[in-house]
């Protein structure tokens, strides 16, 4: 590559710049693993119970991150339950039977929903608590149910997208062949289209069980807590990981306590990166073989 | 024929159906921007509407306004769309021109990689070694301050913004580029001649799209800016963006005006960050129609 003169400054600026952006990732990356690593024990999540009987929740946890966990786990199964089969809907709606100026409304109002900041959507959460609290049960309030909503309507935008777009993404005489067949629509959808852009449906499910399990804005208002114990019920409040993380970084008194921050942290990025990677393995085709055996 | 019948029977019913599903998930996002509204409305009714935005925020003295908010929200994108910019730019021509092929892969998946790490890992990483450094290194009372916010911010939305950037730079159509090689451009020619010219609307829409990120952050000014009420005057003051208030203010007196003024600050996240939507959706169906 020749770089002479006045282009020698742009040539530094564009290496400049990208070694700065994989750097500083890099250095959030490393600053967490290198101060969590040594946190990384059994007790890190089970604390001074026995792990084996804690796994189980025979015994309970003051300590650990365990009910964190599966806090985390059960507020992202209730928004993936909630979002998947809402969005699986509309996706196959907007990909194969809105036309026009209704598609046009319709995919501008999930661009908005998309974009509204997920503070807002907590908000949201925690205001319909108020009113269900003052009009239908006074036992109503933040809890793992509303989370697990709220955060559905969080993610239900991506998923939609991601539907849809696995949908118009398949070739024309994919389309054409069944049909042509004498299929009708809805057997075309069910037997040829759907189980085709299977790949990409799955990576969308996998990027959105991400942006659950990572989202923290909206727990903080929807019902998360700092000490809760493992979930017991779904109209009570819960622990959950990033939570943890938050709380720990505000008001943190041991430097035991801010050690499990940095555990937790640790795996909350794992989790996080890890779920990232296997949507990317799926994009790449792993998905069908595993479904269809070849 | 009896199939036909059935066939045209089952797809109105999924129809119906799927119909439902979409028209019941559009509806979400209309009744967001309500209920924040009506919650709203004590502040709006006590008052004059505009003095909810451009009073100062003194609850003992009975003022409940959230200038100082919507100013440090505004700072605060703007200090980190300011650095993230420049970076965002370099780094996706590293990736879409610049670079040789192995490295450009390398920062490519590395940087698709980074849109994986949770919001609240940054903000964990900037409490425990950015604040440090910052408060050291320019006696900043306390390091919570804006500038803290600003530098972790900025790398949050590097790569969703590097990405866009490179979608862009990427759909540059190839007859442009070689008939600039053949009129003998260099690499860098052909970067600020041809490729930043044609990509333009598509890094306006990138640019958009991480405002509205940098905007509707919380868990990273919730952490670092420090969450003092007042109106920023220095990088290096404590300050409460929009989203943090909401966060602190959450668990006051629900009849109270204190209250009511965090819908207020959720009306103008949802106005601003619905009105980049639009934009950018604009920006785009052009895009699309322009394109042969």
């Amino acid at each position: 590559m020749k770089t002479t003169g006045r282009f020698f400054v742009l040539n530094i600026w564009v290496v400049g710049s990208a070694l700065a952006v994989v750097s500083g990732a890099g250095v959030v990356i490393g600053f967490v693993i290198w101060r969590g690593v040594p946190a990384l024990r059994p007790s890190l999540l089970f604390g001074s119970a026995p792990p084996w009987k804690a796994f189980w929740g025979h015994v309970p946890v003051f300590d650990g991150l365990w009910p964190a966990v599966l806090g985390t786990v059960s507020v992202v199964l209730l928004a993936v339950g909630f979002a998947v089969p809402l969005g699986l809907a509309a996706g196959i709606y907007l990909a194969e039977f809105a036309r026009g100026r209704t598609k046009q409304m319709l995919s501008v109002a999930f661009d908005i929903l998309a974009g509204i900041p997920s503070i807002v959507i907590g908000l949201f959460g925690f205001s319909l608590s108020l009113s269900l609290h003052r009009f239908v049960s006074p036992r109503i309030g933040p809890c793992l149910l509303l989370s697990g909503f709220c955060l559905g309507v969080l993610v239900l935008p991506y998923l939609i997208r991601a539907v849809q777009s696995a949908l118009e993404g398949l070739p024309l005489s994919l389309r054409l062949t069944a049909l042509s067949l004498g299929a009708h629509r809805i057997q075309n959808l069910r037997y040829v289209l759907l189980p085709s852009s299977l790949n990409a449906i799955a990576t969308g499910v996998i990027l959105a069980i991400g942006r659950c399990a990572e989202d923290t804005a909206v727990i903080l208002l929807t019902g998360a807590v700092a000490l809760a114990g493992k979930p017991r019920s779904l109209l009570e409040n819960f622990e959950a990981l990033p939570f943890y993380i938050y709380y720990v970084s505000s008001q943190y008194t041991s430097a035991e306590e801010l050690q499990r921050g940095f555990g937790a942290a640790i795996i909350l990025l794992t989790i996080s990166l890890g779920l990232y990677l296997i949507a990317l393995s799926i994009r790449h085709g792993i998905g069908r073989r595993v479904f269809y055996g070849r | 024929m009896k199939r036909r019948v059935d066939g045209l029977r089952s797809e109105k019913a999924v129809r119906m159906a799927l119909a439902t599903a979409v028209v019941t998930a559009a509806a979400l996002t209309g009744a967001i921007f309500l209920y924040m509204l009506v919650l709203a409305f004590p502040l709006f009714a006590h008052g004059h509407v505009f003095r909810v935005l451009i009073q100062d925020w003194a609850p003992l003295q009975g003022r409940y306004g959230i200038r100082p908010m919507i100013g440090a929200s505004l700072a605060l994108s703007f200090g980190a769309l300011a650095l993230a910019i420049p970076v965002s730019l370099g780094c996706a021509a590293f990736v879409s021109i610049w670079g040789r092929p192995k490295p450009a892969l390398f920062v490519r998946r590395f940087v698709q990689t980074m849109t994986g790490i949770p919001t609240v890992v940054y903000g964990f990483v900037g409490a425990f070694l950015v604040v440090p450094v910052v408060r050291d290194v320019f006696q900043a009372g306390s390091g919570r301050c804006l500038f803290s916010a600003i530098l972790v911010l900025s790398l949050m939305i590097s790569p969703t913004m590097v990405l866009f950037f490179i979608d862009a730079m990427e759909s540059v159509p190839k007859a442009y580029v070689l008939a600039a090689s053949a009129l003998g451009a260099g690499p860098a020619e052909k970067f600020l001649w041809v490729i930043l010219p044609c990509a333009r609307a598509g890094l306006i829409t990138g640019v958009l799209l991480a405002f509205g990120r940098a905007f509707g952050d919380t868990l990273i000014s919730l952490m670092l800016a420090g969450n003092a009420a007042v109106f920023p005057s220095s990088l290096f003051h404590s300050v409460r963006t929009l989203t943090a208030h909401i966060a602190l203010v959450i668990a006051a007196d629900f009849q109270s005006l204190e209250f009511a003024s965090i819908f207020a600050c959720g009306v103008v996240l949802y106005a601003v960050n619905a009105a980049i939507a639009l934009v950018a959706w604009n920006l785009r169906s052009r895009l699309l129609e322009n394109r042969p």
